[in-house]
């Protein structure tokens, strides 16, 4: 989705600026929309492909209005509607929600999206010349608009891992081989952009083709 | 007259209190994620982390092979670290960290990620103008140097392991991490 999130290259933003203390949370309602957002998808599964779906559809002018913590509720507000959350038959298939002694182990047990895919095929190899598809789906993606259509090379191949833009579609996880890219700054960027520098990029097999 | 903060203070009590009623969350429990990223999970187990590579080339060598399992020796891991990654500075190369699409951080070894690094200026700067950039943070880096940025958009996430700085031979493991930064570690700054 080419949205307001796919910020990478944009100008007009200004300074970056650190905040004074750098609190890790600013109010008490900060706490708790974390939390939640970490919580709730024991009890209703969801993956972060589904929470930033949904965070990406919120109206730009919104999304840049918002603080971080205020994205998550939207995104989880609509998560939770998609799933009849609040109907007075309640949600469907909800699992019993996780208790505070389990929840340590549920940080440390963590939720890998690296899964086996005996039948995908890992159609470059490192060092391989590649050039990503210029692609603009409506839904969810991780090719980000910078790095469409431009020409890098296979730095390294991560393994297989749920394609993020199949799973957010609803299409289920469609496992296959995420590699690290490289690409030039200049590449990316035009001339102006330093010689020496570069940028690596994680795609999925299906972003890319080979180049010569 | 309520203020913006307010109104959503109370809209995300509301909705505490919706999930509460449907059995969709305990608040103990969300208690408990609280205090382990106010108060345990955080850029001292990087510290750490970083600390045992410079003095131990074993476990740097497991680290930069498999950062997953390498933290995992410390005890740390799981939930945004599963598939973690991490990127060694060298005299020629510099590393930085960056999530143009969202806000992607390595949580077991640095934490909950600071505003500035999910600000819109910071994602949108760091992959096109990375030296502008480090120029504000207070690092202006020789042009000889190369400069490489990591887009951590989709599903592994990054660590830079800093160079350790000259004259700290002397120093051990524990006085090491105390001088390792959080920025150190996303590339914005050098130990």
């Amino acid at each position: 989705m080419n949205g307001i999130h796919d910020m990478g290259g944009m100008d007009g933003f200004g300074a970056v600026v650190p905040e004074a203390g750098e609190p890790v949370f600013h109010a008490e309602w900060e706490k708790r929309m974390f939390a939640i957002a970490a919580a709730v998808p024991f009890a209703l599964p969801f993956a972060d492909d589904h929470l930033r779906r949904e965070i990406e559809r919120i109206p730009p002018v919104v999304y840049l209005g918002s603080s971080y913590y205020e994205l998550w509720y939207h995104a989880i507000m609509a998560l939770l509607a998609e799933r009849n959350a609040f109907s007075p038959a309640g949600p469907q298939g909800a699992n019993p929600p996780l208790q505070a002694d389990a929840v340590d182990a549920a940080i440390l047990a963590g939720a890998t999206t690296r899964m086996a895919a005996p039948h995908a095929v890992a159609r470059f190899q490192p060092g391989d010349a590649v050039v990503t598809r210029n692609i603009n789906p409506h839904d969810h993606t991780r090719l980000p608009r910078y790095a469409r259509g431009r020409h890098g090379a296979i730095l390294r191949n991560h393994g297989t891992f749920s394609f993020a833009d199949s799973n957010a579609r609803g299409d289920g996880p469609s496992p296959q081989h995420l590699y690290a890219v490289r690409f030039t700054a200049q590449e990316l960027w035009g001339p102006d952009a330093s010689r020496r520098d570069d940028l690596v990029l994680d795609l999925w097999d299906a972003y890319l083709e080979p180049a010569s | 007259m309520a203020q913006p903060d307010d109104d959503i203070a109370l809209r995300v009590q509301a909705l505490e209190q919706a999930l509460v009623a449907k059995g969709l969350v305990d608040p103990a429990a969300l208690a408990a994620f609280v205090d382990a990223y106010e108060n345990r999970i955080g850029p001292k187990n990087g510290a750490r982390v970083v600390a045992r590579a410079w003095t131990d080339p074993a476990y740097k060598a497991r680290l930069l092979e498999n950062g997953a399992a390498a933290i995992g020796e410390l005890g740390y891991g799981g939930l945004q670290g599963e598939n973690l990654v991490v990127v060694e500075n060298t005299a020629d190369t510099h590393n930085l960290i960056v999530c143009t699409l969202c806000s992607c951080y390595p949580w077991p070894v640095l934490g909950l990620p600071p505003v500035w690094y999910k600000s819109p200026a910071y994602r949108a700067r760091a992959v096109k103008e990375p030296r502008a950039v480090l120029k504000e943070f207070g690092l202006d880096l020789p042009a000889e140097m190369q400069v490489r940025v990591w887009d951590s958009s989709a599903e592994i996430r990054y660590m830079v392991l800093p160079r350790r700085p000259a004259e700290t031979q002397h120093l051990d493991e524990r006085e090491l991490a105390a001088m390792v930064t959080r920025d150190g570690m996303i590339g914005t700054a050098t130990i």
